[in-house]
C-alpha cells in the first residue's frame, strides 16, 4: 500500500530537480500566507462578495491585469533562465530536457496567459468607459470569460510541478507531441490549459463585438468612436474568426494522443503539415488580435500628449479592419520551407508584404499627430515615442523575412527570434505599458510616479535593445533557435553575453515598476485624478476610481473627442433628474463552473474519467442553473446614485 | 403586462438603455459565426485526409446509404417542426409551442439513435477511431455534429420547462428563437455533411 502510494506520487509530482522542490516550498508557503491573511482578518466573505462572484467589468479587468503581472513574472523567470543557460558556452546550468520545457512554457505563457489577459485587462476596464456604458453587453459571460483563462492558467502552470511541462515548443507542433514521442503528461497539460482558456476568449471577443456595436451612448455613431474602441472591435473580430480553429486543432490533437487517432500522426495515414496550417490559421491572427488594440493605445495616447485630434482618423480605422481581414492570409510564411512551392510562397510573401502598408499608414498617422502639436512627455508619451522606432525595426525584419526565398536562411534562426520578440515586446507589450501607465489613474484613483515610471521605461528599453539586437546579428552567424547550448568555436560568446545583460535589465525594469506601484500605492496622491492628462475621451469626464455604474445619467455625444470639445465648450453637466440604473447581480456560478472546468481538464490530462465526467457535469448543472435564473439584475434608487456620487466628487478633485 | 420579468417591468423608464434580448439574439448570430469555423476547420481537415484510408476500409466500404437517407430525413423534418413551433409561439399558443418542441425533440433523438447505430455498426466491422486517418476524421465531424444535436436537445427540454414555468415572455421568446436558429443550423451542417462526406464518399 505504502510502496503503490509512493510510486504514485513519484509520478504524479515532478522530481529530482532541485529548482522546482525550492518553487514546490515558496509555492506552499505564498498559498499557507495568503490564507492566513485573508483568515486573520476575516476577509473571505468580502474576497467572496466584491471580487470572486463580481459582474463589474472594472474589478473583472483588475483582475486579468493582476493574474497577468504573475504571469508576467512566471514567463519573465523563464526567460532569465533560459539566458542564464546561454551566457557563455557549454554552461552545464539547464539540461537539455528542461531547457526544453522552459522556452516552450515561456512562449506559452508569455502569449496566452500573459499579453492576453493584459489585454483583456484593458479592454475590460476602458471600453465601456469610453463607450459612455455601463457595462460590458453580458457581465455574466465576462465574468464567466475570466474565470476560464484563470483556471486555463493554473491548469497549465501546475504541470510545472505535477506531473511534468510541456516541451514541444509553444505550438507543440506534431509529430513530436504526439503520444509516441511525447507520453508524458505535460502535452495534456497543455491542449486542456489552453482550450479551458481559449473558450473563454471566444466569449470575451463576442461580448465586446456586441458591447461596442449594441452599448454605444446617445450620439456616438461609429465614427465617433475612441480609437481604442475600434482597435478592439477590429481585434475582436479575428478572434470570433481565430480561436474556433485553435479549439479545433488542439481538439483534434488530444483525439490523436487520448483515443488513438490518426490525423497529424506519422502512420495511419495522418498528416503533421496538416496541424502546422491549423496552428497558424491561428497563431497568425492571434499576433494582430494582440497588436491591433495596441495601436488603440498609441493613438489615443498621441492625440492626448498633443493636445490635437488623432491624424488620419478614417485611414486608421481603414487599416486597422483591413489588417484583421487579411492577417488570415499570411499563415503560410511561417513555414515557407515546408515545400508547398513557389506559387503558394509568393502567395505568401505578398499578402504578408500587404500587411506592411497599413501598418505603415498608422505610424506615419501617430508622427503626423505630434507634428505641431504641443507634445508633453508624461510616461505614457514616453513609451509611444520610444515604441515608434522600436516598432518599425521589427516591422522592416519582419518584411525581410517575408521574402521566401530568403527566409530559407533566416527560418528558425535567431533572427527571427529577435523579429517576434521585437514586434511583440515593443509593439504589444510596450504598448499595453503605454495603456497602463495612461489609464491607471482612471483604474485606480491614484497617480504613478513620474520619476520612477521614466526609470522602468529607460531601462526597458535599454534592456530590450541589448538582449535583441546581438540576436539579429546571431542568427546570421549561424545560431538556431531552441539549441540549449553551443561550442567555444562558434564565436556566438560576446554576443549571447550582451543579450543576457540586457535581459537582466529588463528583469531589473520590472522590479522597478513593482517598486513603484508600491511607492505609489502608499503615497496615494488622488490629486486631479479624474482628468490628470487633460485627455479627449469620455473615460475621463467621471470620477476615478469610477463608480460601479460609471454615469450617473448617460452622455449625449456630438463630436469625436466629445470630452474635449465639451471643455474647450467650457461645458458643464446640466442638472438632469437622476434616474434608478439597472444592473446586473453578482454570480458566483462563473468561479463555480469554471472549478468544474478545471477538474474536467486535470482528470483528462490524467486520464481519471472519475474526475473528468463529473466535472463536465458540474458544468452541465451550472449553466441550467443559470438558465432558470431570470432575476440576473437590479435597479439602483435614484438615493444611492446621489450617495456615491457626492462620495466620488469629495474623493477626487 | 400579465406575464412580467424585470427587464419588461420597467421599460418606462429604461429607455435608453439596449434592448437585452435583442442584444442576446444578435450575440447568438455571432456565436454561429464562430461554429460555422469550428465545422469548416473539421470538414476542411477531413477533406485533406479522406483518402488516407492506410490499407483500411475506405468510404464505399462502410457507409450504408440507406439508414443514411433515413436520418437525413428525419432532421429535415425536425427542422419543419421547430419551424411550425416558432409559428405557434407567435399566435401565443403555448401548448402547441411545447407540443412541437417535443415533435422536434423526438425527431432529434430518433436521428441521434440512428447516428450511434451507424457507429456502433462501423466500430462492429473493424472500423474505429484509431484505424485510419480518414475514420479519425470521419469520426470527428460527423460526431462534432451529433454532440451538437445532443446539446440541442438537452437544451429543448430545458425550455419546455421554463415554458411551462413563465409562459410566453420576452425572454422565453427570444430563447426559442435562438434554439430554432440552432437547430437551423445544425440542419445546414447536416446538408453539408450528408453531400461531402456521404453522397461524394459512396460516388
Amino acid at each position: 500500500m505504502w510502496d503503490k502510494a509512493k510510486e504514485f506520487a513519484s509520478e504524479f509530482f515532478v522530481t529530482g530537480d532541485p529548482l522546482i522542490y525550492g518553487a514546490d516550498v515558496s509555492i506552499a508557503l505564498t498559498l499557507i500566507a495568503i490564507v492566513s491573511v485573508l483568515t486573520y482578518y476575516k476577509k473571505w466573505g468580502w474576497l467572496w462578495r466584491e471580487w470572486l462572484t463580481t459582474v463589474d467589468h472594472k474589478r473583472i479587468g483588475i483582475m486579468y491585469i493582476l493574474a497577468s503581472v504573475l504571469m508576467l513574472f512566471r514567463g519573465g523567470v523563464d526567460a532569465l533562465l533560459m539566458r542564464a543557460q546561454l551566457a557563455m558556452p557549454e554552461l552545464q546550468f539547464l539540461p537539455a530536457e528542461h531547457y526544453n520545457q522552459i522556452f516552450t512554457t515561456h512562449g506559452v505563457i508569455m502569449i496566452l496567459f500573459m499579453a492576453m489577459p493584459l489585454m483583456f485587462g484593458l479592454f475590460n476596464v476602458i471600453v465601456p468607459l469610453q463607450l459612455g456604458a455601463r457595462d460590458v453587453a453580458f457581465p455574466f459571460l465576462n465574468s464567466l470569460s475570466f474565470w476560464l483563462f484563470f483556471s486555463g492558467a493554473m491548469l497549465f502552470n501546475l504541470s510545472f510541478v505535477i506531473g511534468g511541462s510541456p516541451d514541444a515548443g509553444w505550438l507543440a507542433y506534431p509529430p513530436y507531441s504526439d503520444k509516441t514521442f511525447n507520453p508524458g503528461y505535460g502535452q495534456d497539460f497543455y491542449i486542456w490549459g489552453i482550450q479551458i482558456s481559449g473558450i473563454g476568449s471566444l466569449m470575451t471577443g463576442i461580448n465586446f463585438i456586441v458591447t461596442i456595436l449594441k452599448m454605444r451612448t446617445p450620439g456616438m455613431t461609429l465614427m465617433k468612436m475612441p480609437m481604442f474602441s475600434w482597435s478592439v472591435l477590429s481585434s475582436c473580430i479575428a478572434i470570433v474568426f481565430a480561436f474556433p480553429i485553435l479549439t479545433v486543432t488542439l481538439a483534434l490533437l488530444f483525439i490523436d494522443r487520448y483515443l488513438g487517432g490518426h490525423i497529424f500522426t506519422l502512420d495511419g495515414g495522418g498528416n503533421p503539415m496538416m496541424y502546422i496550417n491549423l496552428i497558424w490559421m491561428w497563431g497568425h491572427p492571434e499576433v494582430y488580435i494582440l497588436v491591433l488594440p495596441a495601436f488603440g493605445i498609441f493613438s489615443e495616447v498621441a492625440a492626448t500628449f498633443s493636445k490635437k485630434k488623432l491624424f488620419g482618423y478614417k485611414s486608421m480605422v481603414f487599416a486597422m479592419m483591413i489588417i484583421s481581414v487579411v492577417s488570415f492570409l499570411t499563415w503560410a510564411h511561417h513555414f515557407f520551407t515546408m515545400g508547398s512551392g513557389a506559387d503558394v510562397n509568393a502567395f505568401f510573401a505578398l499578402s504578408t508584404m500587404v500587411i506592411a502598408i497599413p501598418t505603415g499608414v498608422k505610424v506615419f498617422n501617430w508622427l503626423f499627430t505630434m507634428f505641431r502639436g504641443k507634445v508633453t512627455f508624461e510616461t505614457p508619451m514616453l513609451w509611444m515615442i520610444g515604441i515608434i522606432p522600436n516598432f518599425v525595426i521589427g516591422g522592416m525584419t519582419g518584411v525581410l523575412l517575408s521574402v521566401a526565398p530568403a527566409d530559407f536562411q533566416y527560418h528558425n534562426s535567431y533572427f527571427l527570434i529577435a523579429h517576434f520578440h521585437q514586434v511583440i515586446i515593443a509593439g504589444v507589450v510596450f504598448g499595453f505599458f503605454a495603456g497602463l501607465y495612461y489609464w491607471w489613474p482612471k483604474l485606480f484613483g491614484f497617480k504613478l510616479n513620474e520619476r520612477l515610471g521614466r526609470l522602468a521605461f529607460w531601462l526597458w528599453n535599454l534592456g530590450f535593445y541589448l538582449c535583441f539586437m546581438p540576436q539579429y546579428a546571431l542568427g546570421l552567424m549561424g545560431m538556431t533557435r531552441r539549441v540549449y547550448t553551443y561550442g567555444w568555436d562558434k564565436g556566438w560568446f560576446e554576443m549571447n553575453l550582451v543579450s543576457t545583460i540586457g535581459a537582466v535589465l529588463m528583469g531589473a525594469a520590472f522590479i522597478v515598476q513593482v517598486w513603484d506601484i508600491a511607492h505609489s500605492l502608499k503615497k496615494m496622491d488622488r490629486e486631479g485624478t479624474q482628468d490628470p492628462w487633460n485627455a479627449r475621451t469620455l473615460e475621463w469626464s467621471i470620477p476615478s476610481p469610477a463608480p460601479f455604474y460609471n454615469f450617473a445619467t448617460l452622455p449625449q455625444v456630438t463630436h469625436q473627442d466629445d470630452w474635449w470639445e465639451k471643455k474647450q465648450r467650457g461645458w458643464s453637466a446640466p442638472a438632469v433628474e437622476l434616474e434608478p440604473i439597472h444592473m446586473p447581480k453578482n454570480s458566483g456560478i462563473p468561479i463555480i463552473m469554471s472549478m468544474f472546468w478545471f477538474f474536467s481538464g486535470f482528470g483528462l490530462v490524467f486520464d481519471w474519467l472519475w474526475l473528468a465526467v463529473p466535472g463536465f457535469v458540474g458544468v452541465l448543472a451550472c449553466m441550467i442553473v443559470h438558465s432558470f435564473n431570470y432575476k440576473p439584475d437590479y435597479y439602483v434608487p435614484v438615493e444611492e446614485v446621489q450617495r456615491v456620487e457626492a462620495a466620488a466628487r469629495r474623493g477626487s478633485k | 403586462m400579465a406575464q412580467t420579468h424585470s427587464n419588461a417591468e420597467h421599460h418606462g423608464h429604461g429607455h435608453e438603455h439596449p434592448d437585452q434580448e435583442e442584444m442576446r439574439t444578435f450575440a447568438f448570430w455571432i456565436y454561429l459565426m464562430t461554429d460555422v469555423i469550428l465545422f469548416a476547420t473539421l470538414f476542411a481537415t477531413y477533406i485533406v485526409l479522406q483518402g488516407n484510408t492506410d490499407g483500411g476500409p475506405g468510404p464505399k466500404d462502410i457507409f450504408q446509404m440507406n439508414g443514411i437517407y433515413a436520418s437525413t430525413f428525419i432532421l429535415l423534418t425536425s427542422s419543419f417542426t421547430s419551424g411550425l413551433a416558432l409559428l405557434a409561439m407567435h399566435k401565443g399558443n403555448r401548448l402547441a409551442l411545447m407540443n412541437w418542441l417535443w415533435v422536434t425533440i423526438f425527431l432529434g433523438a430518433s436521428f441521434l439513435f440512428l447516428e450511434v447505430n451507424e457507429f456502433m455498426h462501423m466500430v462492429h466491422e473493424g472500423a474505429t477511431i484509431s484505424t485510419s486517418a480518414f475514420l479519425t476524421a470521419f469520426y470527428t465531424l460527423v460526431g462534432t455534429h451529433g454532440l451538437h444535436v445532443a446539446l440541442g436537445l438537452g437544451w429543448m427540454i430545458i425550455l419546455i420547462i421554463q415554458i411551462a414555468k413563465h409562459g410566453i415572455t420576452p425572454v422565453t421568446k427570444r430563447k426559442v428563437n435562438i434554439v430554432s436558429l440552432f437547430w437551423h443550423f445544425l440542419d445546414i451542417v447536416w446538408i453539408f455533411v450528408f453531400t461531402i462526406v456521404y453522397l461524394l464518399g459512396v460516388k
